[in-house]
């Protein structure tokens, strides 16, 4: 039986989405530029080389611990530019709004989205919003868009990690995700978690200040690590390993994991950036990182390696392997 | 600096490392070890024990995914009141993509029909609360673990009245699966790694007549690496000695009787009746049905609807991987028609089920 009709799933940032972005969405689009599949455009533009990005941000709950949907979408997109190495300058902000939201409710997003900027030293510049009857949208979506100047001799890309490189993470995973899932309906837990959202342009400035080897960036967002570190090995065919116990994760997040089933490796992060960079440059990049007032749990977790091409494993803790997919489907809380 | 899991005592490696030496050093007989709770699956599958065992020692999944084992006739009936005006249909995640004979309650969603993901079953009465004018129904499956919360959730609706709320139930028990198992012929396990989750509401005594009756080693284990390897370990000693045992090794959160509170509530909404098993068949007194007094609670009674028993997928070996005699990549379809995105059989569908984990972790 095919599929005729979107499911939620082909929104999740899993295989399923990946395959309707490789099938359908490429090939009607076509164009070499949005081919690269990196989380923004690179565009060159007389000489100019800039990086281009667009995203929505859909939240349930729109309000959570340590944000909303409001510094998601700027921070989201902040990040997006960055991780093409480019130092983003400028965003857009387009707004859905069902009737009967409340405007106290819009005016805390819109302070939150003005102060997420201004924190990164970027500015909302141009901006629309419409309004739908009641039951046509949830409460708000917001699309932001950005643009920034990729620097010379910046050359960042999911297609450009190398055998040997070694791979650093910016901190402690899952906490996003965690944060919305147990502040739904029915799993409200009582803990401390909250979101990491944040803008990592500085932190990828000082990255790239520092060295010329920086190969790959990405935040891995939906989908969490897992899905993104197979894109790059897909882009990159390569393989990829990684060590579990280097792995950082917060250990009311892992327990709130366990209690669900859930694997911490597929859950969204919005303020953690993977970077592939060369063996010889990892170790001073991790102190640069560490540095930044969101990489104080950076770790190396693994490395890119010639075997395999296209997949990426997992040494467990007890000494055993595995092989991480693409994440398949949403994770469901076990039943069991 | 940071807080890292691998402090853990059950995760450690080093314990961890010596329990798989010492599994490989005494174990010289080619035996197959059998899992039988969905969360154990996803915990192998995760830590990649498989990977650390010597060949001579096979894992299988048995049938211990609640949504595996939901009949292809229960997934008809969740979808039937699916149909029916008026209706909000609530389920657990998992359950909305498996296939009934022509349709899922995922593709009923996509198609317009109220069916809601709940985490819960007292979200289901909820909603039920907050839409007076509409009929709830929950679309019940699990087994000791979640049965209990269930039959709070129908007293508690009956307290306050709620008179447009309703389940169906699928839910099972696991101890009579086994025996059932054991029954068959072709059967070939040579020891059980019993769920812990179910057996901290059971006791450990309820699967004792497994052991008694058939004679196999039977440990019940916990969750973690080091807990299932534990296990391994013990089922492989008896195994090599030829002495099976009945053995506890969850003592820190299971006991012999289990928690009668939870079972004195199931047993006051629920009684025991047949239930059909996907892949394992109409197994005796195995299943959990609403008891006459709660009637009103019941969807089927509610909504006077019935289904026919329609032939489940001809080439699906799901029966066959859940008693043991089959591992998926032995299904023709399994990785070409059957994936989890257009999953054929149910063990492909539910994050539990040995296709699934296999699709995930193996390929
Ligand atoms: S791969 Fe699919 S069709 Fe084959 S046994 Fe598993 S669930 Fe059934």
């Amino acid at each position: 039986m095919k599929q005729n009709k979107i499911l939620l799933e082909h929104g999740s940032g899993g295989k399923i989405s990946n395959s309707m972005i490789s099938k359908m969405i490429i090939p009607i689009f076509d164009n070499s530029i949005l081919a690269k599949l990196n989380d923004g455009a690179e565009l060159n533009i007389k000489g100019q080389r800039l990086a281009f990005s667009t995203d929505s941000y859909v939240a349930d709950p729109i309000f959570f611990k340590g944000g909303n949907i409001g510094d998601l979408a700027v921070n989201g997109t902040i990040n997006d530019i960055s991780m093409c190495g480019a130092e983003p300058l400028y965003l857009s902000a387009g707004l859905i709004l069902e009737e009967g939201f409340l405007l106290s409710d819009l005016e805390k997003i819109l302070k939150t989205m003005a102060k997420a900027a201004n924190k990164a030293g970027v500015k909302i510049v141009t901006g629309d919003t419409k309004v739908v009857p009641r039951g046509n949208a949830d409460k708000i979506f917001i699309n932001t868009s950005g643009i920034g100047i990729i620097p010379e001799k910046v050359n960042v890309s999911g297609d450009n990690a190398k055998v040997g490189d070694k791979i650093i993470i910016s901190g402690t995973i899952a906490d996003h995700g965690i944060t919305i899932i147990s502040s739904r309906k029915g799993l409200e837990f009582d803990s401390d978690i909250k979101t990491d959202s944040a803008s990592l342009n500085k932190m990828v400035k000082d990255m790239l200040a520092i060295s010329n080897n920086v190969h790959v960036l990405r935040d891995p967002t939906r989908g969490g690590l897992g899905t993104t570190l197979n894109e790059i090995a897909f882009q990159s065919n390569v393989g990829i390993r990684i060590n579990e116990e280097f792995l950082p994760i917060n250990k009311q997040v892992l327990g709130i994991c366990e209690l669900l089933g859930f694997d911490p490796i597929y859950i969204a992060n919005e303020g953690k950036l993977l970077a592939f960079v060369s063996c010889d440059d990892a170790d001073k990049i991790l102190k640069v990182i560490r540095q930044n007032e969101f990489g104080k749990h950076a770790a190396i977790i693994g490395e890119v390696v010639c075997d395999n091409p296209g997949k990426v494993f997992l040494n467990t803790t007890i000494g055993g392997t595995r092989i991480i997919d693409m994440m398949i489907g949403e994770q469901v809380p076990r039943i069991c | 600096m940071y807080e890292q899991h691998i402090t853990k005592q059950y995760r450690n490696k080093d314990i961890s490392q010596k329990l798989i030496n010492k599994i490989k050093n005494i174990s010289t007989k080619k035996i197959s070890l059998m899992e039988v709770c969905g969360t154990h699956t996803m915990s192998i599958f995760r830590h990649g024990i498989r990977s650390v065992l010597p060949e001579n020692i096979t894992l299988l999944s048995g049938p211990g995914c609640p949504v595996c084992v939901t009949s292809q006739k229960d997934i008809d009936i969740f979808i039937k009141l699916s149909t029916l005006k008026n209706v909000i249909i609530t389920t657990f995640g998992d359950l909305i993509k498996v296939l009934g004979s022509s349709s899922s309650l995922e593709k009923e969603k996509a198609k317009g029909k109220d069916i809601r993901i709940v985490y819960s079953v007292f979200d289901a009465l909820e909603i039920a609360e907050n839409n007076k004018h509409k009929q709830v129904v929950f679309c019940s499956v699990g087994f000791e673990t979640t049965t209990p919360t269930i039959a709070c959730c129908i007293l508690m609706a009956q307290k306050r009245k709620i008179s447009n709320f309703s389940i169906h139930s699928s839910n099972k028990i696991t101890p009579p699966a086994l025996l059932a198992l054991m029954k068959i012929k072709k059967i070939n396990v040579n020891g059980f790694i019993l769920p812990g989750h179910v057996s901290v509401i059971t006791g450990a005594n309820a699967f004792k007549p497994v052991f008694e009756k058939y004679n196999i080693s039977c440990v019940i284990a916990g969750f973690e690496p080091v807990d299932i390897l534990e296990s391994i370990l013990m089922l492989v000693q008896q195994n090599e000695l030829k002495t099976p045992l009945f053995k506890n090794a969850y003592k820190r959160v299971v006991d012999f009787n289990g928690n009668l509170k939870a079972k004195k509530i199931m047993n006051q909404v629920f009684e025991r009746t047949h239930a059909n098993w996907r892949g394992l068949g109409v197994i005796h007194k195995s299943g959990m049905n609403l008891k006459k007094e709660f009637n009103e609670f019941n969807a089927l009674t509610r909504f006077q609807i019935s289904v026919l028993e329609k032939k489940e997928p001809k080439q699906c070996i799901c029966g066959e991987i859940l008693m043991g005699l089959k591992t998926p990549k032995d299904c023709i379809l399994y990785k070409k028609k059957c994936t989890p995105f257009d999953p054929v059989g149910p063990c492909m569908v539910s994050t539990e089920g040995a296709c699934a984990a296999f699709y995930k972790y193996n390929n």
